[in-house]
């Protein structure tokens, strides 16, 4: 197949993909002048994978509305690129599994302690071994909370509220989650039983990958007036959690992707990849597995209400603290698929917005966000690896016009798990976290070695790109101090 | 090389090959299994059987990887050795399995990264020359 992929630059930062052929909107990327380079390359080195090609695949799904696009992380996924957004027309458009992939609103939850840096260097190891022994991580490993299939149907359409209803967490953190942690519309049974079964033992699992818990400590505040609206400050001590809808959600991709094979062909929608099988959005099928998808958001909102519960009975144990002191700055999903109204064209219009590798990132002024960030928009964070950096950003007003309210999820792979494996090795990257003064717990070293900083892409280009964009701004960084990884 | 990993830049590309479908298929859940923990060390204690229809070999592969996902799950086995026979049918294809294997062992066994599931992105069931190549990329 001949690759016309040629991309037009509008800005230091924005390039376009024109239309051509079955597109049906152009594609738009942001990303700076380094990771085009990447994409032209795999293209060019004729990669089967390549991020470009699935920009323009995603463009000429049916319905797709403005453009098909990419944000700054933007790296090869599986059908949608990494960091891809792809808004659809409700009548028109389709839904897509590969939009939002396996594990359905995979995401950060933040926690902030009223401790600060200086106080954790006499407990950092005590407090390591404690979370590394206290929160199931890893292949393998076990939640302690062990739920009945009707309790399981609860936590689908409760979500974080089941979490707290069982003892896990405090009213208080709900406020605080997107969508306060339980999206409405959750249909129990469009799960599968298999599903089902699958998560019996997964609640409250971190689970593998580049999945981590860690414990950061605010390096620097970039947006004094926003991060006190988020209740940050320089110093802090912070906890990030990256986890999502665990085996539940993987059910779901699968038993949908299969489903979305057979709609596809009953629909007769043309597709250029397999992975971008889909149905109409108000077809049976459609609502169908968009009901799925509420249930797997709401699993990984529980999942990580009860591991917020996990890491405080551990900060309790060793530092002695209140947990209630340990308060939910946010939390929110980068796998997810949601009907959100948008203005296309001066035109208020409701759409259905996949995120694959992207968050949600709505600006100033929303009521989606929590009452308390309303005025300066939601956070959204930003995961980093685990020897650099995360972010604490926020959405704009541009965002909202150019990228449906969205933003950029993590730094972006850069290597392969392959090439990292070969290159770096587990315990040489645990000694170089230690000389930084980050301490690493980790079940698997050769996971280590495959999420090696140097296998990303530099975290903070990524965030200048976006900043540059106009589509996000930053309000914070973070750096690890100890990290945990299944 | 009967399996192999393909560069991938956020997930895995697994490739079984074989000298007939059902040694392709094979290879591939050995590859499969071997990203989760180090096939070597796992012992074939324990069976399961596998039996699956689909319309094409490649929906077929898939089947046959997710349902090894899901018994790893429910019965907590990780496999190691498997043997699969694929019969074709007037409507598709049907494929009955059987996967040898013992469940996980933190003190015997090197775990790695888990498989969350398999993918349709470079699926690919073809026979070249007297070799059959079974490839798909699975989601880590």
């Amino acid at each position: 197949m001949s690759e016309k992929l040629a991309l037009e630059q509008i800005s230091p930062v924005e390039w376009l993909l024109p239309m051509s052929g079955d597109m049906r909107v152009p594609g738009r990327i942001f990303a700076d002048a380094q990771t085009i380079d990447l994409l032209r390359k795999d293209i060019a080195e004729k990669k089967e994978w390549n991020a470009l090609r699935q920009v323009r695949n995603v463009a000429c799904l049916p319905g797709i509305v403005t453009a098909a696009l990419a944000l700054p992380d933007v790296h090869p996924g599986y059908g949608f690129p990494i960091g891809g957004v792809g808004a659809f027309d409700l009548e028109e458009g389709v839904v897509v599994v590969g939009g939002v992939g396996f594990d359905i609103n995979c995401g950060v939850r933040l926690l902030a302690t009223p401790l600060q840096g200086n106080d954790l260097p006499a407990i950092r190891e005590k407090l390591a071994d404690d979370l590394y022994r206290t929160v199931p991580a890893g292949l393998g490993s076990e939640g302690k909370l062990r739920l009945r299939l009707e309790e399981i149907d609860e936590l689908l359409r409760e979500g974080a509220h089941y979490a707290v209803k069982r003892g896990y967490g405090f009213e208080e953190d709900l406020t605080s989650i997107e969508e306060t942690g339980k999206i409405a519309g959750a249909d129990p049974d469009a799960v599968s039983r298999i599903a089902k079964q699958r998560q019996f033992k997964q609640v409250g699992t971190l689970g593998s990958g580049n999945h981590y818990l860690e414990i950061q400590t605010v390096d620097e505040v970039l947006d004094p007036g926003v991060a006190e609206i988020y209740g940050l400050e320089e110093g802090q001590i912070t906890i990030s959690i990256h986890t999502g809808s665990r085996a539940l959600g993987h059910q779901i991709g699968q038993d949908y992707l299969k489903d979305m094979e057979q709609a596809s062909r009953k629909y007769e929608i043309p597709i250029r990849e397999k992975e971008l099988v889909c149905a109409p959005i108000r077809s049976p099928e459609g609502k169908r597995y968009l009901s799925a998808v509420v249930c797997g958001s709401n699993c990984a909102f529980a999942n990580r209400q009860v591991i917020t519960h996990l890491v405080r009975s551990s900060f309790t144990r060793v530092v002695g603290m209140d947990s209630t002191s340990i308060r939910t700055v946010y939390d929110i999903g980068h796998n997810n698929a949601k009907i959100e109204r948008h203005q296309v064209d001066g035109e208020t219009r409701e759409l259905l917005v996949h995120r694959k590798g992207s968050t949600r990132a709505f600006g100033p002024g929303r009521e989606e966000s929590p009452p308390a960030y309303r005025q300066v928009g939601h956070p959204i964070l930003i995961g980093g690896t685990m020897g650099t950096a995360s972010y604490v950003m926020r959405g704009t007003t541009l965002g909202m016009e150019k990228v449906f309210g969205s933003g950029i999820h993590g730094a972006g792979r850069a290597l392969s798990r392959k090439k990292a494996a070969k290159k770096y090795w587990g315990e040489n990257i645990k000694e170089e976290l230690a000389k930084g003064g980050i301490t690493l717990r980790a079940h698997n070293l050769r996971g280590v070695a495959e999420e090696a900083p140097g296998a990303y892409k530099d975290i903070e280009l990524v965030v200048q790109t976006a900043t540059a964009a106009g589509i996000n701004r930053p309000v914070a960084r973070l750096r690890p101090v100890i990290v945990i990884k299944g | 090389m009967p399996f192999e990993y393909l560069d991938h830049t956020a997930d895995v590309g697994l490739r079984g090959t074989g000298e007939t479908i059902g040694e392709a298929f094979s290879e591939a859940a050995k590859g499969m299994f071997n990203l989760m923990v180090d096939v070597d060390q796992v012992t074939a204690k324990q069976s399961l059987k596998v039996l699956r229809d689909a319309s094409t070999p490649e929906l077929l592969l898939v089947e046959w990887l997710s349902e090894l996902l899901i018994q790893k799950d429910l019965t907590g086995l990780y496999c190691s050795r498997f043997c699969v026979d694929i019969v074709e049918q007037p409507d598709g294809l049907s494929l009955a399995g059987t996967a040898w294997g013992e469940p996980l062992d933190l003190s015997r066994h090197s775990v790695k990264l888990e498989v969350k599931g398999v993918t349709y992105c470079g699926l690919h069931v073809v026979q070249k020359g007297k070799e059959w190549i079974a490839q798909c990329v699975v989601d880590i």
